[in-house]
């Protein structure tokens, strides 16, 4: 197996090795969506560094321990392996071919230390009963190929954050059956950034795209600390049908230390759209090609990335199966092909198709 | 926020117009004795037909459209939920009241008799149809050929030798009852597919709505469009006179008024280009203006300046290099884009199949939607206005009235009983008494108009519904509950307006209100027309504007249909855009969402 595998190259067969993440990014890749550029380190790796440092049957004892009634002892047992884990050095070579693949995307992307999100794939992530959505660690704006390899590691000891180790027991994934693949990818900074469905969350309405969008990184948003504006766009018409704007409080931004960090957003800025309407359609136009692509509604974090004061380029960032309304039935119809029972009932209630409330 | 509407009976009489409800039917009047009804159902004011104060005879056309609108509902199709609509007239506005089916059994018992009678329309919709429009045809030219004729100081003497046994008086007694009958069975005619066509779409709406609850409105009626429609003929063919004009190279001769520069055209272009224009005229200058229910509507055959000037903009615009061409292969390739867009998108095989049969039951229904209008309100209309004004004329020569049109200020009963006294006098050699009675009359009736037209009509009277569930307010008046909230509450506080999304896209510009056709030459390229409501006949003036307004309407209405057929953003249905708004505001209209928003 090689150390690197590059999204370009990455084929469906390599899914297990690289986890569902690096796997749908490739798939994306494949599929012509504006994926910034990126490779991913497959989960050998991470089981020969294992292996190589005698950590195994260490990890399987800790965590055995730990009892998933007991938050405590999760805990506990988190700490344990996340700690032995840190210790753990990559194996011979591993270091020098992410090194030059880094090295790689410098030069694509024309610039020294070319900042990277380094992102945990589990083996065990994006099943489609089961998202893993948040319970392991990703790092942004990673420059330098020495912390590349650094965080590289702590991705592989975040497949033992409390929260993951909690996660695949309620999904009865075998601890020792997860391991993780790791994918590093050039990062934009964002103007803005957000989460899209390609489906109304509300009601399940497929003919929608809906859009949370805040401003800087799209961090603000997937954890849940601002209230991001919200756009519905019909994926037909091609317009936007509703527009909530919020106050967003709250921007992930870089700092003058060159990370990422959340600040409060200026008042006057609070209130202003984060997305033009052009915007707000090319975030959709990507959602539902992401979607065409693969034939279930998804699930994207897209960011606007900033060229120069006036042009912008969406890209996307992941793309997942919708785990809520994909397993239900599409929205029910009522109505029934017998045309005179159908007008009947429709003069009834000639508001069953007025537009409904949320909810 | 009130929970009733002013009840009718607590509304003044405004200054001057004392005496205003012996003008109107005596049973189209709130009254004593029918108050305890009256007080406690809905009534909304119909701005959709009638935003301005409705003349005495004007009232006929518009008490016979509603009591034929009735009668299909009640006595032809047996619609389950609903009879027919009650009228009233307040202070010279039109109120209406759909009446609902509130017993469920009852509802139950009149599904099967619905069922079988609507479903036989809906299963010979194309024969019942393609029998209609020659069955109209042959009406207005019943009506066309109706004539009145002023007494003769003799009677001819073929009178005598024939031996008729009958005069003149006889003739002009029956022609205007047949006037009055024809008009009734013009709104028979209208009638006979409306409320079913209205159904059959409301039902694919529905279903519409129900796969994709968030589909925007003006796309579902996108899917229905009718691509050729007669309602736009009027405006094709002007386009089509202003291309015949460049081509012929007499272009710059049609400048001026209507009537001197059609005089000059003495040469052959010239008199080629008339017999074009001559020929479009029948039945295509039939055309309103207005919304046709006024008789002071005006139409283009006595009016031609009207069109005259929609020819001179449109040849302006073929020198300008811009195309007048509707682009209907962009607009037949986007309907079916969208149909199969939406398509896709539906989950099971056997809920697409049903779309495609409800889209396909819409489809067949919508040119009966769109076209009666050009039939019934326009050229119909123009007709009797024609006819009702010779009679008029005929008054106007025995002295009874200064103008021809001061016979609208009679009821359709007093005319009967004016020509007696007309016909009286004649047959006995005596004065009537209507040179002296009428001008009085008719005098202290126009002061009676003037008075109306001063009071300001509120949207709604009584009690309303807890929810509108009336099928036709919902479907012909586009009334909702949301609209009846909006009207408790009045408009937004910080001025903003919300209404239908009729038609999509964003725009901004200078806001114009206008009120009636006289002030759209008052439009600039780009400014946002602020109306109760358009006309067809307008559609010469969607090529300068950014967007529409309009007080009353839904997604169907003029405005919407010709607003997206132009591409341009309207918001209808915002009850209060002419009185929020201002000429010169900067206004901001999103056809996407129906929110209007007065800038400064």
């Amino acid at each position: 197996m090689a150390h690197v595998i590059w999204f370009t190259e990455c084929q469906p067969s390599d899914a297990a090795a690289v986890g569902g993440k690096n796997a749908s990014l490739a798939a994306m890749v494949r599929a012509g969506l504006p994926v910034p550029a990126g490779f991913a380190v497959p989960a050998d790796a991470y089981r020969k560094a294992l292996a190589d440092c005698g950590l195994a049957a260490d990890v399987e004892s800790i965590t055995a321990a730990a009892d998933p009634a007991d938050p405590a002892s999760i805990a506990t047992a988190g700490a344990a392996a996340r700690a032995a884990l840190a210790s753990m050095r990559p194996p011979s070579g591993l270091a020098d071919a992410v090194g030059a693949a880094y090295a790689q995307l410098c030069g694509q992307a024309g610039r020294a230390d070319v900042p990277v999100a380094v992102r945990s794939s589990a083996t065990c992530e994006d099943q489609p009963d089961a998202s893993f959505a948040g319970e392991h660690d990703t790092y942004l704006w990673v420059r330098g190929a020495d912390s590349v390899v650094t965080h590289l590691v702590r991705c592989w000891a975040s497949l033992f954050t409390d929260r993951a180790i909690a996660y695949r027991w309620q999904m009865g994934y075998p601890t020792t059956a997860a391991a993780m693949s790791v994918g590093i990818q050039t990062m934009v900074q964002p103007r803005a950034a957000g989460v899209a469905f390609t489906l109304n969350p509300v009601n399940g309405d497929r003919s929608q795209v809906a859009i949370d969008a805040s401003w800087g990184f799209g961090e603000a948003v997937v954890s849940g600390e601002v209230t991001p504006d919200n756009f519905l766009v019909d994926k037909v018409m091609r317009q936007v049908t509703q527009r909530t704007i919020s106050a967003k409080a709250v921007e992930y931004c870089l700092t003058e230390s060159d990370t990422v960090a959340a600040r409060p957003v200026d008042p006057d800025r609070q209130q202003v759209p984060c997305l033009s309407d052009p915007e707000i359609l090319a975030v959709a136009a990507m959602a539902r090609a992401a979607e065409k692509h693969f034939g279930c509604p998804q699930d994207v974090e897209w960011a606007l990335a900033a060229r120069g004061r006036d042009e912008a380029s969406v890209v996307l960032l992941q793309s997942r199966p919708e785990t809520v309304w994909s397993r239900r039935a599409a929205p029910g119809a009522t109505g029934t092909a017998d045309s005179i029972a159908s007008i009947v009932a429709t003069l009834l209630d000639p508001h069953h198709g007025r537009p409904a409330v949320a909810g | 926020m009130a929970d009733r509407f002013p009840s009718p009976f607590d509304m003044p009489t405004p200054p001057g117009a004392e005496g205003w409800q012996e003008l109107y039917a005596y049973s189209s009047v709130f009254s004593d004795d029918r108050r305890e009804y009256e007080e406690s159902t809905f009534w909304f004011m119909d701005g959709v037909h009638t935003p301005e104060v409705i003349p005495p005879w004007d009232a006929t056309i518009l008490e016979y459209a509603i009591i034929a609108l009735s009668q299909y509902n009640t006595r032809h199709y047996v619609i389950p939920p609903a009879l027919g609509v009650d009228i009233r007239f307040l202070n010279g506005y039109m109120y209406l009241s759909p009446v609902g089916v509130a017993d469920p059994d009852e509802i139950g018992a009149r599904v099967p008799e619905f069922a079988e009678r609507a479903g036989y329309y809906f299963q010979h919709w194309d024969e019942l149809y393609a029998a209609w429009l020659p069955k109209v045809r042959a009406l207005i030219r019943e009506l066309e050929a109706i004539s009145f004729e002023a007494l003769p100081d003799r009677e001819d003497m073929e009178v005598i030798t024939e031996g008729r046994g009958q005069g003149s008086a006889l003739d002009l007694l029956t022609s205007y009852h047949r006037l009055v009958d024809l008009t009734l069975k013009l709104w028979h005619h209208h009638f006979e597919f409306l409320n079913l066509g209205y159904a059959a779409y409301l039902d694919f709406f529905g279903f519409c709505k129900q796969l994709f609850p968030s589909i925007p409105d003006q796309a579902i009626a996108k899917m229905v469009a009718g691509i050729e429609v007669d309602l736009f003929r009027p405006d094709d063919e002007i386009k089509q006179l202003a291309q015949l004009a460049v081509d012929l190279g007499i272009a710059s001769r049609l400048e001026g008024r209507a009537d001197a520069a059609l005089a000059s055209l003495d040469d052959e272009a010239g008199r080629t280009w008339l017999a074009a224009w001559d020929k479009a005229k029948e039945p295509w200058f039939n055309f309103s203006a207005g919304s046709g229910f006024y008789h002071s509507d005006k139409v283009w055959l006595e009016n031609l300046d009207i069109p005259f000037g929609f020819l001179q903009t449109y040849i302006t615009k073929l020198r300008r290099g811009d195309s007048l061409e509707r682009p209907m292969g962009a607009v037949i390739a986007e309907r079916d884009r969208i149909v199969s867009e939406y398509s896709e998108l539906i989950g099971s095989n056997e809920d697409r199949a049903t779309f495609e049969g409800k889209l396909g039951l819409a489809r067949t229904v919508f040119p009966y939607v769109e076209n009666h209008n050009f039939y019934i309100e326009h050229w119909g209309h123009s007709v009797i206005w024609r006819k009702m004004r010779d009679l008029g004329r005929i008054f106007v020569k025995e002295g009874f009235f200064a103008d021809a049109d001061d016979i609208f200020l009679l009821s359709r009963h007093e005319v009967p009983e004016a020509l007696y006294d007309m016909y009286h006098g004649w047959a006995v050699g005596v004065p009537s008494r209507g040179p002296k009675y009428w001008p009085r009359e008719n005098a202290r009736r126009a002061a009676i108009m003037d008075a109306l037209r001063q009071w300001s009509p509120p949207p709604a009277l009584g009690v309303p519904p807890e929810v509108i569930t009336e099928p036709f307010t919902v479907m012909l008046w586009g009334i909702t509950s949301d609209s009846v909230k909006q009207w408790l509450g009045g408009a937004q506080a910080d001025g903003g307006l919300t209404g239908f999304a009729a038609s999509p896209g964003i725009a901004e510009g200078p806001a114009r209100v206008i009120f009636n056709a006289d002030g759209i030459g008052d439009l600039q390229d780009g400014e946002i027309l602020v109306a109760p409501l358009t006309a067809p006949s307008w559609a010469p003036v969607f090529g300068k504007i950014a967007a529409t307004v309009t007080d009353v309407g839904g997604i169907m209405s003029h405005a919407a249909i010709v607003c997206r057929e132009y591409g341009l953003p309207a918001v209808t249905g915002t009850a209060f855009g002419t009185k929020s708004i201002k000429t010169g505001q900067r206004i901001r209209v999103d056809g996407n969402t129906g929110q209007v928003t007065i800038i400064d």
